[in-house]
């Protein structure tokens, strides 16, 4: 096991970094903040796709590059692996993390139902943009671990059923 | 030796929970570098930094305080210690050490040797003026506030600017009279 801090520097650093972009940089464009802290993500998922695979062979495939993703990578960053992997065979996965640590302290709102549904409490929107705001992160690791194992996709997630995250990459062709 | 009742540095990291020190290092370094990029100018990212470090450290308190059953400190130099060896050590892993107090007791250097936010990082020409690790004197500063003591956090040495070790000074400037909500019972 390499070194090791608290889990709480990188919970306080994650909050910090989407309320100062969410909050602070870009309070009424969370468009732009998205895209910045989603950024941030790829940098942290590319560098450490890089290290993680340095003595490894290239993957055969691209479900074998998914699976690294899905068990080694995931273990490595949450020590445990992705519950349940779907895919369509046409270049969509589902990766389902059914207690996504990063998550689990955000408190659920029952009548949150998706990241997408307009909801007339402000309070429950605020609750959704928050956790919306803190996924932008690990799906932008995950698109640049992917990326750095050449593997150019989209990611986004869906957290309708919270603390469970389910993680949609979709390669390009 | 350390008093009965409030627990080392050691024991209580090896309580938390912890991640891999990498995740952190990294993505550290990548909010520098976005921070770089949307920011432009290095004294703008210092003061970021500086400001998220504060923000950090406003609320970490809670926790330094619920897991280290420290008891309030006597004096500053009881403080800097605490800070520097069960703060440093059970968030980063690391102890510091505390040195050139000055005649008053108010003003002191926190060494850190050790500094995982820095693994593997080099700065860039571009990056003169940068204080890399500026978040650690605004999360200083911000958790001290919270117990009372105003303090003005400055860089001594940093090694990533070619110095040998990092080093904070800390210089107390007002301790705010307390006003707990709950008094001891003395």
């Amino acid at each position: 096991m390499g070194r090791e801090v608290s889990e709480s520097c990188v919970d306080s650093l994650l909050t910090e970094i989407v309320s100062t972009y969410n909050n602070r940089f870009y309070a009424n464009k969370p468009e732009l903040a998205a895209r910045r802290i989603e950024a941030i993500g790829y940098q942290v998922g590319h560098q450490l796709s890089e290290r993680y695979t340095m003595e490894r062979p290239r993957f055969s495939d691209h479900l074998e590059a998914i699976k690294f993703i899905c068990k080694d990578f995931w273990s490595e960053l949450f020590k445990k692996q992705i519950d349940n992997l779907k895919t369509n065979h046409r270049g969509t996965f589902v990766l389902q993390d059914n207690r996504f640590r990063w998550l689990s302290r955000i408190s659920t709102d029952p009548s949150v139902e998706n990241t997408e549904s307009q909801d007339p409490s402000a309070a429950a929107e605020s609750k959704a943009s928050l956790a919306t705001m803190h996924v932008y992160f690990p799906c932008g690791i995950i698109r640049g671990a992917l990326s750095n194992l050449g593997i150019p996709c989209a990611v986004s997630a869906d957290i309708s059923n919270l603390p469970a995250c389910s993680f949609v990459v979709r390669i390009k062709a | 030796m350390a008093p009965v009742g409030p627990r080392s540095g050691d024991a209580i990291f090896a309580n938390v929970e912890r991640v891999n020190a990498e995740l952190f290092t990294l993505t550290y370094g990548a909010t520098v570098r976005q921070l770089l990029t949307d920011l432009e100018e290095v004294e703008e990212v210092n003061k970021q930094l500086d400001q998220m470090g504060y923000n950090i450290g406003i609320r970490l308190i809670d926790e330094f305080l619920a897991k280290s059953n420290v008891t309030r400190c006597v004096d500053f130099r009881e403080t800097a210690e605490v800070i520097a060896k069960v703060g440093f050590k059970m968030f980063l892993g690391v102890t510091a050490t505390v040195s050139n107090w000055d005649a008053d007791g108010t003003c002191c250097s926190i060494i850190l040797e050790d500094n995982p936010l820095v693994d593997f990082v080099e700065l860039p020409d571009t990056c003169q003026g940068l204080y890399y690790c500026n978040i650690l004197s605004g999360v200083i500063r911000g958790a001290l506030e919270m117990v009372s003591m105003k303090t003005e956090v400055t860089w001594i040495r940093d090694v990533l600017r070619g110095d040998d070790a990092y080093e904070l000074q800390v210089k107390l400037l007002k301790q705010v009279p307390e006003e707990y909500p709950y008094k001891d019972d003395e």
